[in-house]
């Protein structure tokens, strides 16, 4: 080893022209796909902003349905567009979360590296390509051409469960795997079941990146129209129940007007109803963020 | 060593365990866990020091452990592999279903299905071929991925990488927002507003490389595949950049710090570190962006222009186009008959097979990458 | 390494505070939701219509329920402005929802019974078509009697475009069928300049848009093509196009691409036509240019015949060698009703619905909209149907 030169000690030497260029394209090219991905999103929520806003300020937007209002008139509100998303949103996540974590849990817990496993990764691959029309039309023929049901909101959410749930379960399984073993090693030699291991360390532990995915479920799930088209229409009076009839809902309601031109009052319920739908998901991506901050276990 | 709970009474085990333990970072907060372990008792608790203390320890060296109850997780074992195995069920039922209402069609079907491009299924000589659904699909959808998935892992790399973590915070929250819109409102805006903002510049690049076959002008641009991909990618970024950004933000730490110590500069620490680490992650998640991007229906079917029956076969990233989804929530108001119906599910499970095959082909890759 | 000092909060008590009490909102915020909505009473009322002294001046009788309907996407526009009408004259007793989700899905959920009557712009098939015969199904669904078809809503087919600098196009059918086939490529083919003498038509290629939904509008633009035509339009009429162009999605998308698009023809409700503000051709059907309004599809209309018998009213339209005036390009949108096995309580809604409908009162106000009122003789027609429906 040659000894220091007086000017440059050997570990101050900066790094070498090459790798220096390299570090700052790598710099530049993330804030350009930074930029990149915030310039069509403010355009986006520009647009709908913009043309939305104003209907929202009114309470009666908050608080009445579209019943006996045409798309020539002003008037009524999207409560029961926001009621229909809501319901159907909560029943789709109480199937698809539950089925989704414990079918993650199984992948990573009990069967990592079996067969079956494989198997269940592989059918969960299928699951997410299907189509929203596809899965629809499955419930479709399934509900109303065998079963003979009427259309209802208990069969848009049996369909969004299938759209639903490989993003939950994928999401879940990449955080379960992030758990470091050691963790559940510490665990296991305290004599705690796996069960409780499971439940209360892994768990916990995984939770704020269980809460993205279902919450990323839920923002694609709110915004389906296709398999509410067909499965439960659109209905401008209000509809608590999910077992008969048709329901309204937010995206719906965006496609029942889209059809009008500009200058209808309309049309700017399409937009204020866009920009309704996107408060609703930001809320609660919102509350899972709290969540999440809330539960995780954080060192002082 | 006979376990007492004595011991666990009085000290905490994992602090040292944690000190010990370099996975466990002080800048990750998900890693650091405390237990208390509810071992169940043995002995009766007796304040250390006394004089039976060690004929008590003498005792407790031969003592039974106490059953632990197995139910527990013999239920939750159950429940878990339960769901593994209804999910397997279900897509199983899915696929067979859809697969039984499509045969009666596929048989009835004059015309090669894979690779015609007619679509007459109205009447009794069913002529359908899903050769064109197919090109405009795939099309579209790589196109989407090509544009989202470096984008993406760049952003993703930014949020965990470069910006302090008070930063990161709000940045995710803004991406989430792009998760946020309605998929109807990207049909929307992408077919009234980027359309025309993009028809120059669409303009520009048929006039330098229309003479290529991928390029040359077929509709107007507003409506071609070109601008439907644009929307895609838009779309499917956030998925993508959410699923990367959680795993990147896993590296583990002494990774990092070790190549830092060698004196790596932060695109090298990224190199070497964050990506091998990431890398099944960011493949996991640019599938499911891919599945969106596959399946996505109403601003697909809203932007993209269909061609006219009959109409010659264009290769241009420029020409419109109808792709799987569209094609069936365009016609699913008018499925009057089994054989009509059949023939839009038969086209629909290719869609399946098609997303299937590329998930596995990444899946492989993906596991390659992991054991070398 | 420091020792680290781990936060000692055990998980489950965490949880059940903070995540409790998160819950806990979320519910009652859920419940509080349930509660406080409510419909808009239908004290507007657009500018222009009668305020509606009492609940009964027409002679309703506003029994109240709630009756679903579904069908033509045509007709949307008129029946949701009648629908609201009514309300406002019934004081909201009656909740009636119509979706637009195209004729076949609405014929469909008619004789599946999931709606109570649908909008159709085809009567019930009697022929087999598909595997059913929609006449018989619908039978079926009405207790073994008979589904009548009511024609309500006229709607004139207009044949929009844009060509710059010309405000007036004079188009016939069998022209009409060649431009839409590909056959005429340009403005400026002697076909289209024959008809438009001094009109300087561009030499630009002509763009033709299409509705890549399946449509009833398309169907019956078909028809009139294939049988007014003289033969130029080869293809059967079919819900789904069959001819040249570029597809776009609803009448809206077609409105946009025509309106946005130089040089480019499209057919489309007339409705959707005003709203936009894209001028219309005038039609030769043999006696002379003929604008399209109001009054001239109403005398097409007036030609028609009857094709079904008793109270159904199924009609044989007219599309050429009309009378001088008369626009032909038209659908009609009927109503399929049961005339009888529908519950009671639907069945009195229906009537009193479609008794207000086929009011002079409110075929009165369907020209604003961009539809054409029945004329009076079928109007009586549809009256006696209405009466009696069981």
């Amino acid at each position: 080893m040659s000894a220091p030169t007086a000017d440059a000690p050997l570990a101050f030497r900066r790094p070498s022209g090459v790798r220096t260029v390299k570090n700052s394209l790598a710099t530049i090219f993330v804030t350009v796909a930074t930029l990149i991905t915030i310039i069509p999103l403010a355009w986006v929520l520009t647009t709908v902003i913009i043309k939305g806003y104003r209907l929202l300020l009114s309470s009666t937007w908050w608080l009445q349905s579209q019943r006996g209002i045409t798309p020539r008139r002003e008037g009524g509100g999207a409560y029961h567009a926001i009621v229909g998303t809501v319901e159907m949103a909560l029943i789709c996540a109480a199937i698809a979360v539950p089925l989704g974590v414990l079918g993650a849990i199984f992948l990573i817990e009990y069967g990592r590296g079996t067969k079956i496993a494989r198997g269940v990764s592989f059918m969960v691959d299928i699951l997410s390509g299907i189509p929203s029309i596809v899965a629809a039309l499955f419930i479709y023929a399934l509900f109303i051409t065998i079963f003979g049901l009427g259309r209802s909101a208990i069969a848009v959410s049996c369909a969004l469960v299938l759209l639903m749930l490989p993003v939950v379960l994928r999401s879940t399984e990449e955080m379960l795997k992030l758990v470091p073993d050691s963790l559940r090693e510490a665990s296991y030699a305290l004599g705690v079941s796996k069960w409780k291991t499971i439940v209360k360390v892994v768990i916990p532990t995984a939770f704020g990146g269980i809460v993205t995915g279902v919450m990323l479920g839920l923002a694609r799930v709110m915004g389906e129209t296709a398999p509410l088209l067909i499965l439960v229409s659109y209905a401008v009076g209000i509809n608590f129940s999910p077992t008969t009839d048709t329901m309204g809902a937010l995206p719906t309601m965006i496609n029942a007007g889209r059809d009008q031109p500009p200058q209808m009052p309309g049309y700017e319920r399409v937009w204020a109803a866009a920009l309704t739908l996107i408060m609703i998901v930001m809320l609660l991506n919102l509350l899972a963020r709290l969540i999440a901050r809330f539960t995780t276990l954080k060192e002082k | 060593m006979a376990v007492t709970d004595t011991d666990a009474t009085e000290r905490v085990e994992p602090e040292p365990l944690a000190a010990q333990d370099p996975s466990l970072s002080p800048v990750v907060d998900h890693s650091a866990v405390t237990t208390h372990s509810p071992v169940p008792k043995v002995v009766a608790h007796r304040a250390p020091g006394t004089p039976a203390d060690h004929v008590e320890r003498e005792a407790a060296r031969g003592v039974k452990l106490a059953k632990i109850s197995r139910t527990g997780d013999r239920i939750f074992r159950s429940l878990a592999t339960t769901s593994g195995l209804l999910i397997v069920l279900l897509v199983l039922f899915v696929g067979i279903f859809l697969l039984a209402l499509a045969l009666p069609s596929l048989q009835a079907n004059q015309d090669n299905f894979l690779t015609s491009r007619n679509w007459t299924v109205a009447g009794n000589e069913l002529r359908f071929g899903i050769a064109g659904l197919f090109w405009t699909t795939v099309l579209s959808a790589v196109l989407a991925m090509a544009m989202a998935v470096p984008v993406a892992v760049g952003v993703a790399l930014c949020m965990t990488q470069y910006l302090h973590k008070r930063v990161s915070g709000p940045v995710s929250f803004v991406v989430d927002l792009l998760a946020a819109v309605p998929s109807i409102i990207f049909g929307l805006w992408g077919l009234t507003v980027l359309g025309p903002f993009l028809a120059p510049g669409a303009a520009w690049l048929i006039s330098k490389l229309g003479w290529i076959p991928f390029f040359e002008r077929n509709v107007d641009p507003k409506g071609s595949v070109f601008v439907a991909s644009v929307v895609l990618a838009i779309m499917i970024l956030p998925i993508v950049i959410a699923i990367s950004r959680d795993v990147f933000a896993q590296t583990p730490r002494d990774h990092i710090e070790a190549a830092l110590a060698l004196g790596a500069t932060r695109w090298e620490v990224i190199r070497t570190a964050v990506l091998p680490h990431g890398r099944s992650g960011v493949i996991s998640a640019s599938m499911l962006g891919l599945g969106r991007a596959l399946g996505e229906t109403i601003a697909v079917m809203i932007i993209l222009t269909t061609p006219s029956p009959g109409s010659p076969f264009s290769p241009s990233i420029f020409a419109g186009g109808e792709t799987f989804a569209s094609k069936i929530a365009n016609n699913a108001a008018e499925f009057d008959s089994p054989s009509k119906t059949g023939a839009y599910i038969a086209a629909g499970l290719v869609l399946f097979v098609v997303t299937f095959a590329v998930n596995a082909i990444a899946r492989i890759i993906a596991e390659r990458g992991v054991e070398s | 390494m420091a020792k680290q000092n781990y936060a000692r909060r055990p998980m489950n008590r965490l949880v059940s505070s903070r995540a409790g009490k998160f819950a806990a909102l979320a519910a009652l915020a859920t419940f509080s939701l349930t509660a406080c909505g409510s419909d808009p009473t239908s004290a507007s009322e657009p500018a222009g219509a009668e305020p509606g002294s009492s609940a009964n001046a027409s002679g309703l009788a506003c029994p109240a329920g709630k009756l679903s309907a579904e069908g033509s996407s045509a007709q949307a526009n008129a029946i949701t402005e009648v629908i609201a009408d009514y309300n406002a004259e019934c004081g909201d007793k009656a909740t009636i929802e119509y979706n637009p989700t195209g004729s076949g899905a609405g014929i469909k959920s008619f004789y599946n019974g999931l709606v109570d009557f649908a909008g159709s712009d085809s009567a019930l098939k009697t022929e087999m078509k598909d595997g059913v015969i929609e006449a018989d199904k619908a039978k079926e669904r009405c207790q073994n009697n008979p589904a009548w078809n009511l024609p309500m809503v006229v709607g004139p087919i207009a044949f929009a475009y844009n060509i710059d600098g010309v405000d007036k196009l004079v188009l016939n059918a069998e022209v009409l069928s060649e431009i839409f086939n590909g056959t005429i490529k340009t403005w400026n083919d002697p076909k289209i300049a024959k008809l438009n003498s001094g009109a300087k038509l561009p030499s630009a290629n002509i763009t033709v848009f299409f509705r890549s939904d399946e449509s009833g509008t398309t169907e019956n633009t078909t028809k009139f093509l294939s049988k007014a035509g003289n033969g130029a339009w080869k293809d059967e009429p079919a819900k789904a196009w069959t001819g040249t162009g570029e597809g776009k999605n609803k009448s809206s998308g077609v409105a946009e691409a025509t309106a946005g698009t130089k040089n480019s023809i499209t057919y489309i409700e007339w409705s959707y036509a005003k709203d936009n503000n894209i001028p219309t051709a005038q039609l030769d059907s043999g006696n002379g240019p003929v604008e399209l309004s109001g009054d001239a599809v109403a005398k097409a209309v007036s030609e028609a015949k009857v094709k079904g018998s008793g109270n159904d009213l199924n009609l044989d339209l007219k599309y050429s060698g009309t009378k001088a005036g008369a626009y032909p390009a038209l659908l009609v949108t009927y109503e399929i009703v049961c005339s009888k096995g529908l519950a009671a309580d639907k069945t009195a809604i229906v009537k009193d619905f479609l008794t207000y409908f086929s009011s002079a009162d409110a075929q009165g106000k369907l020209p604003d909209l961009g539809y054409a009122p029945l004329p009076s003789g079928l109007q009586s027609k549809v009256k006696a149907a209405v009466a009696a429906i069981q």
